[in-house]
């Protein structure tokens, strides 16, 4: 296997204003995100010659995106792999452009949860009765749990990667929050899903992300600085992973088998990196995330995040400078391409406040279902 | 002749003490407490709790008999359901008998002419879920529970000696299609020319048949509708209230209708000496009365364990939700189909999972493919065990419930395989990692339009 190591490059990138959106339709979001990413690349909307559009229930089909976008006679298709829907739409993208059909497509997520009134993140049920009354917290607490007794520690380790996100997100004019919490905040906060409270939680947002994705040619020739893709995995386990006998429930082999591919591809090791932006749905899937990615070893995901190793400014691989799903909100399908988004502003120093100093290579990780679906994409500037 | 080889009971582990009630309507303080189904529970899964209860001979029964006033179904019967969990074969003979108080000791003794008929073993389980209209006596009175015997051509723990049954017209309680709560006439009409007189009459009735004087009696299970309503059928028959009348549970779980005679044998046959004769009786449109002679082999099915191993509701209002007496608007969307249920039949009740030929790794549901080393060739059937140890949790403030938090557990099973359940009759504080739960089998959801079950876990 060749791997994608700089055989396609991003050359423009938008992402509406995440929030509660009562007043906004999928629409303006899809139409915001998109037409911002035209204009970052200097295109044409012409110019597109394939789409893929990431939603985990907000749409069907590649309709969805071509009504909104008027994208009609080309080929779109609609990319659904649970939170990992948005990564895998833009994976598919570069997979394409990659074999040589086309030198210039759009990558599209998006998600409009607030219209549902729905509580939470929604449900995995395919069942009557097993697994009934799963709920998206309940599938990361129980991992948050066994974390807790495997390694012997408490939430306040959750609670620091709270104030973290939430700092950041301050920063992030586009994020969903910009509000510091405290530690003893996130502390007190009512339970969600024990030992998960509200302030372990990503909210319910909506929002859009796009990125435009070209060739080598192609992007040399619309600019200067495109960012390089040098690697994309993605794996997908069981999506049943408490009935499968010896899961551990302290990680998510499906990050750690997607990261494992795309390093490879990249040919980097995890201490290149500058900075990830990681899924964290709720606080403990970050402290996962960062053992599964091989930020630090099993069980030191903790101490990493403690000891500020996560921080913008941190000294190690900065975590999700952009606040991350906590801050920036989580609207499902949109998250894997916003990650995208946000690493390129990160490599091309347009982070503003939030920028890591130098960065040059970043990581961005979506992760779907109950740590079933795990998409890592690694990005450089050179 | 035959006998009784197997009692087992399923006690809810909610109570709601009665002073709550009375609290809330402003009446008379009644003393002691009732035994309230879980909003998991009905009369159903009682009666399959306590029909596993029963023990691995129940497995062999080629008859079942479900027994009680409120089957969760008008239309559909219970014992089927009953069958499938002890997973009984195609050829078992299923029967529902409702309609009466007196349907517990009626299946017994339809379970004892079959026996007579050439069966062998016979599951006769009750299970019963009241429902008493707010402020009122009923309401005061009705407790729920499961009581199941299993009956057989041989003694085991009791022969039966004798047995009387009466048909009786007789309109003292009743309900009908339409009415959600039973009712009784006012006053004393029903216990002095209803139930102290064919009571009385069937007991007479059976003492004459096997020759036996009231004084030989060990003790007597008599229906206590009420903690009084035994007594003076007793002195009618020359028995003394104190050391012969078997307790009916009335102050500890109050009037558990069709399954009280039963719940009452399995306590008498509990602490029943070799040669020691055991009456019970049930009433309704009549009465039935059985005299058994206990052979001294044990028939533990732990009644006073699990009358004390309880949870006391705090308000009337957790009770009112769970009995759906409160109207609430916003109802989870549960779906469900028929044929999935159906498809799986044998994985959701008797609880099956696989056992991979290759690795040897159990799972469940019984996957196509091993989920541990991938192989195709098929797995094998393996029945799971009922028991296993907490592997880890959470408790579930989001998912809406009567009984709120929801407490998800993925649970190691003894002899391998991995079950993702609720746990439920628990208490969210002090679940952990590690701890022992044992399933039973619950009502999860009505989506679809029907009762859907499944198994959970609690602790023990």
């Amino acid at each position: 296997m060749s791997g994608i190591k700089d055989r396609v490059a991003v050359v423009g990138v938008g992402c509406s204003k995440f929030g509660e959106h009562y007043d906004r339709s999928a629409e303006d979001l899809v139409c915001e995100a998109a037409f911002e990413a035209y204009a970052d690349a200097g295109i044409e909307p012409a110019r597109i010659q394939a789409a893929w559009v990431g939603t985990l229930s907000s749409g069907f089909s590649g309709t969805t995106l071509a009504d909104f976008l008027k994208l009609y006679d080309i080929p779109v298709t609609r990319v659904e792999n649970y939170c990992a829907s948005g990564m895998d739409a833009f994976r598919n993208a570069c997979l394409a452009v990659a074999a040589g059909m086309y030198d210039c497509v759009l990558a599209l997520g998006f998600e409009k949860l607030r219209d549902s009134g729905q509580r939470g993140l929604g449900t995995f049920e395919t069942h009557p009765v097993i697994g009934h009354g799963t709920t998206a917290p309940s599938l990361f607490a129980m991992a948050a749990n066994r974390y807790f007794k495997t390694y012997g520690i408490g939430k306040d380790a959750l609670a620091k990667v709270a104030v973290k996100n939430h700092h950041n997100g301050t920063m992030s004019p586009k994020a969903h929050f910009q509000m510091e919490v405290t530690e003893a905040q996130v502390l007190a906060a009512p339970l969600i899903c024990s030992p998960l409270g509200l302030f372990d939680c990503c909210p319910t947002t909506d929002g859009a992300a796009a990125a435009i994705v070209c060739s080598r040619e192609a992007a040399r020739a619309i600019r200067a600085d495109p960012i390089w893709v040098k690697g994309i995995g993605l794996a997908v386990t069981s999506g049943e992973p408490y009935l499968k006998p010896g899961f551990a429930y302290t990680g998510f082999p499906a990050t750690r088998a997607a990261a494992r591919s795309a390093y490879e591809q990249a040919g980097i090791t995890p201490r290149d990196l500058d900075l990830c932006e990681v899924h964290d749905c709720f606080t403990i899937t970050e402290i996962l995330n960062y053992e599964d990615l091989g930020l630090c070893a099993p069980g030191e995901g903790a101490r990493y995040v403690a000891e500020g190793r996560a921080n913008i400014d941190g000294g190690a691989v900065a975590v999700n400078p952009s606040g991350g799903l906590k801050s920036f909100g989580h609207p499902i399908g949109a998250t894997g391409v916003r990650m995208i988004y946000e690493v390129c502003q990160q490599l091309w120093h347009k982070a503003g406040r939030r920028q890591v100093k130098n960065a040059e290579l970043g990581l961005a990780h979506n992760l779907g279902g109950p740590g079933a679906v795990g998409c890592v994409t690694v990005l450089g500037n050179g | 002749m035959a006998g009784v080889l197997a009692t087992g009971v399923s006690i809810p582990r909610y109570r709601l003490p009665r002073e709550l009630i009375a609290r809330e309507w402003g009446g008379q303080a009644v003393g002691g407490e009732k035994a309230v189904a879980n909003h998991d529970e009905d009369s159903l899964t009682l009666a399959v709790n306590a029909a596993v209860a029963l023990g691995p001979e129940a497995e062999h029964a080629d008859a079942v008999f479900f027994a009680s006033t409120t089957s969760p179904w008008a239309e559909k019967q219970g014992a089927a359901t009953i069958a499938a969990v002890l997973d009984l074969p195609a050829a078992v003979r299923t029967l529902d008998f409702g309609d009466t108080l007196r349907a517990g000791t009626s299946a017994v003794l339809a379970a004892l002419d079959a026996i007579a008929g050439g069966a062998r073993r016979v599951v006769v389980a009750a299970g019963e879920c009241r429902l008493g209209e707010p402020e009122s006596p009923g309401e005061l009175s009705y407790g729920d529970a499961g009581a199941a015997v299993l009956l057989g051509p041989e003694a085991g723990a009791a022969e039966v000696v004798a047995t009387h049954s009466l048909a009786d017209e007789f309109l003292g309680t009743w309900r009908t299609r339409t009415q959600e709560f039973p009712r009784a006439f006012p006053g004393a009409f029903e216990t002095r020319f209803g139930y102290a007189r064919v009571l009385t009459e069937a007991v007479k009735g059976v003492l004459t048949r096997a020759g036996v004087t009231p004084a030989q009696l060990a003790a007597v299970a008599l229906p206590t509708p009420n903690a009084r309503a035994p007594q003076a059928v007793a002195k009618a028959l020359g028995l003394d209230p104190k050391t012969q009348l078997q307790d009916g549970f009335w102050t500890t779980l109050g009037d558990t209708g069709a399954a009280q005679p039963l719940l009452m044998l399995a306590a008498a046959l509990e602490r029943a000496r070799a040669g020691d004769l055991v009456l019970v009786a049930g009433y309704g449109d009549g009465a039935d009365a059985i005299l058994l002679r206990a052979t001294g082999q044990a028939a533990a099915a732990g009644v006073h364990r699990q009358i004390e191993v309880k949870r006391t509701l705090a308000s009337y209002g957790r009770y009112a939700r769970f009995r759906r007496l409160v109207r609430k608007e916003s109802q989870a969307a549960d779906v469900s189909t028929p044929v999935t249920l159906w498809r799986d039949r044998k994985a959701l009740l008797p609880l099956y999972g696989g056992r991979c030929p290759r690795c040897g790794t159990v799972q469940f549901p019984r996957h196509r493919v091993c989920i541990e080393c991938g192989a195709a060739d098929g797995l094998e059937d393996v029945k799971l065990a009922r028991r296993g140890t907490l592997f880890t949790f959470t408790n579930d403030y989001l998912f809406e419930s009567p009984d709120p938090p929801v407490c998800h557990a993925v649970v190691d099973l003894e002899g391998g395989g991995r079950l993702y359940v609720q746990v439920t009759d628990c208490d969210p504080e002090r679940v952990e990692i590690d701890m022992p739960l044992e399933l039973t089998f619950r009502k999860i959801h009505e989506g679809g339009g029907f009762h859907n079950y499944f198994w959970k876990a609690r602790p023990l």
